[in-house]
């Protein structure tokens, strides 16, 4: 059986039921169930308590053994440790094919927890079930609406997959999603990782069509050569980001209390990253960001970029940013370029990439200068530095105490229309000519619902908050794009 | 050499046989010679050509330089003899068989290191970095795991920061990056084919008219 098929009932499970349901707000046995139904999973549903008591105004099970025949795949695990081996058997009877267990008192649990965890992945393979932890948070998979997981927030679908081997970075990513709208596919917590590691959720992720990137964090990789493979398997499908806990002498020590890791030597994880073609972030942003970035915009053809900003400043900072990276080339325009746009552009214009606008733009010259540059052979990326500014300005016209007074509606009503058209022809001109188009401005998180933020988040890209991340993800697209042309 | 408990133990080969063992993959080393004696060193720097070196060589000898058994920039015949019959003599009983490495003065003003060792978690790696005195300090180093393909090689020469040192500098051209690749893809093959050596340690490299030389080897084998 492949990864995918093992895994698959753990992803897409045609039913589910909640073992240990609890009646306790507080419980993980409530919150569960809460969040599964809250997030209107519509496969079978069940959910067992000993006492039958109904929880969230529906019936619950007094015993597995009443569920239906084969109409359930995954069981959730609320239940005590020592209730789990005949939990397993009795779900097994019934078809279950896959079990997340939240249950503490495992590996995590001294040498008695160690045992007892032993012997539920004997059971598991006896039973031929597969187990996501224990001691883990949960699993998403918003292509079947389930939110499976004793933690928040349920994530906007889209094709990012996150693996974690610590369940709140699992959350953490998963809150970007909700703050960017750039979606989930697949995202498990692998807790205790006692029979399924981050690399058989990478397998899965590899073969599975609503992903497009995967995103893994790792404390610890006891097989080195196993995750390496692994990884390397993923990339020759589709990119993988990873976040790698405890690179340094301090993070090893709180990895090792953690979850227990060995140390790695970093410099040979970060070897190993590079060899596979695996994008190393340095923080949960940058690994956001990036895998955000494979999974909304086209890979690069290569490293030119220009830098195209409506004011001075913004543009010096990306130019900076692109220098010091080394990683892009920050183009110098084309002959017939740069005439073509000096036609379209006041004569005070810069020039020279950046392309400054220098405020001499009219209704139309966003979205021409935009189409101009990426669509000319010699560049192979654009970063947009300043969308949104006419709508920070409308918002505060809007804000001011003469609206809609003196002409401010008419005006404010056009800024808003212009920002909301300028993140569109990013997107619309992004996807005509497949090139990569970045905007960024601090208005993404000072002003989330500007019409240019808000008019990208509808189109499910990231609006990057400084030029700095725009370069940051687009350097990793770049490397990732050469990684694989080395190699084809 | 003994190794912390529960690591296998390993013994270090000499310089002369740790060169030999790499030679054969492609790893560029001098010309150079192990002679027994004072008079030898002298005929042998004699064919060379001077300025030359002279080393005290031995299975058990590792850390030539901090001992101060390396010679450097010697002109003639008489100094070669002098400086051999005192390598020889500093030599100590737990140095076991020793002899005097005679090899041309190899100078450039770029070094690089490589090596191999076995992590144990992810199994043999190369490693190429930047070398020199203050090689140390800087930590410019980069790693691949083995088997290294000729275009993970090219990787780990780009994964440097130190990328002006490799261009023209001062005067001497671009580092050719084929020779770094031979060299980086050597490492790899002898790491797979000797399961024995468990590390390999080439500083410097030095970069003569842009190509490394391994002007010192050192091989660590299971005991």
């Amino acid at each position: 059986m492949t990864t995918h098929e093992r895994l698959t009932p753990l992803f897409e499970p045609r039913g589910v039921v909640v073992a240990g349901a609890s009646t306790h707000p507080g419980k993980f046995g409530f919150v569960s169930l809460h969040n599964i139904r809250a997030a209107g999973y519509e496969g079978a549903l069940y959910a067992t308590n000993r006492q039958g008591s109904e929880v969230l105004g529906e019936a619950t099970l007094t015993d597995i053994a009443d569920l239906p025949d084969g109409e359930v795949d995954l069981v959730f695990v609320c239940t005590p440790a020592a209730a789990n081996i005949e939990l397993l058997r009795a779900c097994a009877a019934k078809g279950v094919r896959a079990a997340f267990v939240t249950s503490a008192g495992y590996g995590e649990a001294g040498e008695e927890g160690q045992a007892a965890q032993r012997e539920l992945v004997a059971e598991a393979e006896r039973l031929g079930m597969v187990i996501a932890g224990p001691n883990g948070q949960g699993v998403v998979s918003t292509p079947v609406k389930l939110c499976a997981q004793i933690v928040a927030p349920n994530p906007p679908p889209g094709r990012i997959s996150v693996a974690s081997q610590s369940g709140n970075l699992v959350s953490s990513f998963m809150n970007y999603a909700v703050a960017t709208g750039v979606g989930i596919a697949r995202a498990v917590s692998a807790g205790n990782a006692a029979m399924l590691g981050v690399e058989d959720y990478l397998g899965y992720f590899a073969e599975d069509p609503e992903t497009a990137v995967s995103l893994v964090y790792v404390e610890g990789v006891p097989d080195g050569r196993r995750f390496y493979d692994a990884a390397r398997a993923v990339t020759g499908r589709q990119p993988l980001v990873v976040l790698k806990g405890g690179a340094t002498a301090g993070g090893q020590r709180a990895a090792a209390s953690h979850t227990g890791s060995l140390a790695t030597d970093d410099r040979v994880f970060d070897g190993a990253c590079r060899q596979a073609g695996a994008t190393r972030a340095l923080s949960v942003e940058e690994a956001f960001d990036t895998a955000a970035t494979f999974a909304t915009q086209p890979l690069p053809r290569g490293p030119r970029t220009v830098v195209v900003t409506t004011a001075g400043g913004w543009g010096v900072l990306g130019a900076d940013a692109i220098t010091r990276g080394g990683i892009l080339e920050l183009v110098e325009l084309p002959d017939d370029l740069h005439d073509a746009l000096s036609e379209k552009l006041p004569p005070r214009w810069s020039r020279n990439n950046p392309v400054d606008l220098a405020g001499g733009e009219t209704r139309d010259t966003i979205p021409e200068v935009l189409e101009l540059i990426a669509g000319h052979p010699g560049v192979d990326a654009v970063i947009y530095l300043g969308l949104g500014i006419q709508s920070n300005q409308a918002r505060l016209e809007r804000d001011g105490g003469f609206y809609p007074d003196h002409g401010l509606e008419r005006i404010v009503d056009f800024h808003e229309r212009q920002d909301a058209r300028y993140a569109q022809a990013a997107v619309d001109v992004s996807e005509a000519t497949g090139k990569p188009i970045l905007c960024a401005t601090e208005l993404a998180v000072t002003q989330p619902d500007n019409p240019g933020v808000a008019t990208l988040r509808a189109n499910h890209r990231l609006c990057y908050p400084s030029a700095d991340r725009a370069v940051r993800a687009l350097e990793h697209l770049w490397t990732y794009a050469r990684h694989r042309r080395r190699r084809s | 050499m003994s190794s912390p408990p529960g690591t296998t133990s390993t013994t270090t080969l000499s310089e002369a046989a740790s060169k030999a063992l790499l030679a054969p993959y492609g790893v560029p080393v001098p010309d150079e010679r192990v002679v027994a004696d004072a008079a030898a060193a002298g005929a042998a720097a004699t064919q060379i050509g001077f300025p030359v070196v002279a080393k005290l060589c031995g299975d058990r000898i590792a850390h030539k330089t901090e001992r101060g058994l390396v010679r450097l920039g010697l002109g003639d015949a008489a100094a070669v003899e002098a400086a051999a019959a005192e390598l020889l003599a500093a030599a100590t009983p737990q140095d076991g068989e020793v002899g005097v490495l005679v090899a041309p003065m190899v100078t450039g003003n770029r070094e690089l290191i490589a090596g191999m060792s076995r992590d144990p978690q992810f199994g043999p790696t190369v490693m190429l970095g930047v070398g020199g005195i203050l090689a140390e300090a800087v930590a410019d180093v980069a790693i691949a795991l083995v088997p290294v393909s000729p275009v993970d090689a090219e990787d780990l020469i780009d994964a440097l920061a130190t990328q002006e040192l490799l261009g023209a500098f001062r005067g001497e051209p671009a580092v050719d990056r084929a020779a770094i690749v031979e060299v980086v893809t050597a490492l790899s093959r002898l790491a797979t084919e000797h399961d024995e050596v468990q590390s390999v340690d080439l500083n410097p490299l030095i970069i003569v008219d842009g190509r490394p030389v391994a002007v010192d080897a050192l091989v660590e084998v299971s005991a």
